[in-house]
């Protein structure tokens, strides 16, 4: 009896996890060219996580960037990463380098929106996200 | 094992309390040693510190019972020895700056690689041993067989990104990640808690706790929750809606773990009466009051439309600490202290534990209020100055931060004195 319940508990996991693998994203964005998948990899080279997050995941010392691009502007993004502040420290990337990243958050820009809006709460607690 | 062990939990708490201060004043740190150094630092040693002491009570406890034949126990130590070994090569990678930079595993990917051949090790040696143990097994035994078989399906899966598929959409890649990490934290716990219901059938020398129906329920409800409850991590990623509404409905079943322990709370409570001389006892029943807490925080924060508020602020960041601290690092140090024999020690080192116990305990409740109040308060000022810049929003929640900073001095003692603690009698008797 034991043993039966936790086979199909395990089938299950399999089955929803191959589900999942195929079918979390319905929207099918586009997918990532060369130069933002590097802008990926900086991204993690230089442990910009640690202190961003995206879609709130990361360290919690500078802002959430998900959406930063598409709220401040890529210029406004450039600036932040060539020189810092006094807070986030200046990394001493390369044009490319910064290209390339801001090409990788535009990317994830483009996936949604960070913050879920007020009217997207379904009564049952859950979120309609269209 | 246990001494590395112990060490890896004071990197942890060292490493914590300069971040700490590293995120309050990065200006006198960010040439030094920035907050992107420290925070790895901290992080992985904290998770090592959990996987390695939850792996030495399991291989302990078991051999409490029967010995590992040979084969295996060759297997083990070299599982050891690989597992220490890339820690401390990981550790190396991290003070020359490089990084993998994935959440909670932010070191270079090719490093995964000797975990993972340790780990296959393991349990190669663990499960032929295991199968062969013809009593009829508790369910502690279970529940350790089957955090070590889940810790390797995760860390697999957390390790797919670097298949490119995976990252041919932003959506998957953050939803394996983090199906993979919410669903590791639940390998873990079948560990830990594995462990923590071996010392509680063994101190109360009632080994049908370990047995009956009820204890079976909860483990295939907590085994479900490791499998689909990982989905509050991400919510408010606009992935397929299912995704969202399966972890929602199941995530609404640890109610069932909340009402058991208040039901259960009249029984602990003559328990405790009874044996609350042991210092090891302390130990557990201290996890299961913070187990109480984070239930409440969990239970809260899994709900998506209070989710909105409290997700990418310091309420997640109270959840983690105050799970990782207040349940796993209490139950390892109760099994710990078990191990080395606690109650047999002097009164002068029994009373030093029960003073750093204590220290531990006022400090970590401080501790644990300010990030839900930092939480509050950011989830707060993001909602009422939505176009505010970020140091505008952060302004009064690091005033918060600075008390917390200082509690985490005070957890650093509470927490470096049980470990020096414990570290100064493992001279004593000589184990794993
Ligand atoms: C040590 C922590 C730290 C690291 C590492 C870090 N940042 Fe920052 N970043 C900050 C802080 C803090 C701010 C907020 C600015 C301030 O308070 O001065 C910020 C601000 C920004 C902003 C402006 C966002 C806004 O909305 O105002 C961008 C863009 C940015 N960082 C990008 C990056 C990128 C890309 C990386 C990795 C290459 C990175 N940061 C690494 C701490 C860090």
């Amino acid at each position: 009896m034991f043993l039966r319940i936790w086979l199909t508990l395990v089938s299950a996991f399999a089955a929803y996890t191959t589900y999942l693998y195929f079918n979390c994203d319905n929207k099918h964005l586009s997918s990532p060219s060369i130069e933002i998948q590097q802008g990926q990899n900086l991204w993690q080279a230089q442990n910009c996580q640690a202190c961003h997050q995206l879609y709130g995941l990361g360290g919690y010392m500078g802002p959430d960037l998900t959406n930063t691009i598409s709220t401040r502007g890529s210029k406004y993004v450039e600036t932040y990463i060539r020189y810092g502040t006094g807070r986030m420290p200046n990394l001493h990337l390369a044009d490319s380098e910064i290209k390339s990243i801001i090409a990788f958050l535009s990317w994830v820009d483009s996936s949604g929106k960070s913050k879920v809006p007020a009217n997207n709460v379904h009564w049952t607690g859950t979120y309609i996200i269209k | 094992m246990v001494a590395f062990s112990l060490i890896l939990l004071l990197t942890t708490v060292v490493a914590g309390v300069i971040a700490s201060w590293a995120f309050l004043y990065p200006e006198n740190f960010n040439t030094v040693i920035p907050f992107q150094q420290l925070r790895p630092i901290h992080v992985s040693a904290a998770l090592f510190w959990i996987i390695t002491g939850a792996v030495s009570c399991l291989l302990y406890y078991s051999q409490e019972m029967k010995k590992l034949h040979p084969a295996g126990q060759k297997m083990t130590a070299t599982y050891v020895a690989l597992w220490i070994n890339t820690i401390l090569v990981i550790f190396i990678f991290y003070s020359i700056k490089q990084f993998g930079g994935r959440e909670y595993w932010e070191f270079p990917p090719w490093l995964s690689i000797p975990i993972l051949i340790s780990w296959l090790l393991l349990m190669a040696g663990y499960f032929t041993y295991w199968v062969r143990i013809k009593e009829k097994k508790s369910l502690y035994w279970i529940m350790w067989a089957t955090g070590i078989l889940f810790f390797c399906i995760t860390f697999i899966e957390q390790n797919l990104w670097q298949i490119n598929w995976f990252r041919q959409s932003y959506l998957r890649e953050v939803t394996v990640q983090w199906k993979a990490n919410g669903s590791m934290v639940g390998a873990w716990n079948q560990m830990i808690y594995g462990s923590s219901l071996y010392l509680m059938a063994k101190i109360s020398g009632d080994e049908t706790i370990a047995q009956n129906r009820t204890v079976r329920f909860f483990y295939f409800l907590s085994l479900t929750n490791l499998m689909f409850n990982w989905g509050h991590h991400i919510y408010n990623v606009p992935t397929a809606g299912w995704v969202r509404h399966v972890s929602y409905l199941i995530s609404m079943t640890e109610w069932l773990f909340f009402i058991s322990m208040i039901r259960s709370f009249k029984n602990k409570l003559e328990e405790t009466r009874r044996l609350k001389h042991l210092l090891t006892y302390r130990f557990i029943i201290a996890s299961e009051l913070w187990l109480f807490l984070n239930l409440i925080l969990a239970l809260m924060m899994s709900i998506p439309a209070i989710n909105r508020y409290t997700h990418g602020t310091h309420i997640t960041v109270a959840h983690a600490m105050g799970t990782t601290i207040g349940i796993n690092t209490m139950i390892l140090l109760g099994a710990i202290g078990h191990m080395l024999k606690v109650e047999e020690l002097g009164k002068k080192h029994q009373r030093i534990i029960t003073r750093g116990f204590y220290i531990t305990q006022v400090s970590l409740l401080v501790f644990w209020i300010c990030l839900v109040v930092a939480g509050i308060e950011k989830a707060y000022r993001t909602e009422i100055m939505p176009a505010a810049s970020f140091q505008q929003i952060m302004m009064p929640v690091i005033t918060v931060l600075k008390v917390f900073a200082l509690s985490g001095i005070a957890l650093l003692t509470g927490i470096s004195t049980i470990a020096i603690a414990y570290l100064s009698s493992l001279k004593r008797i000589r184990i794993l």
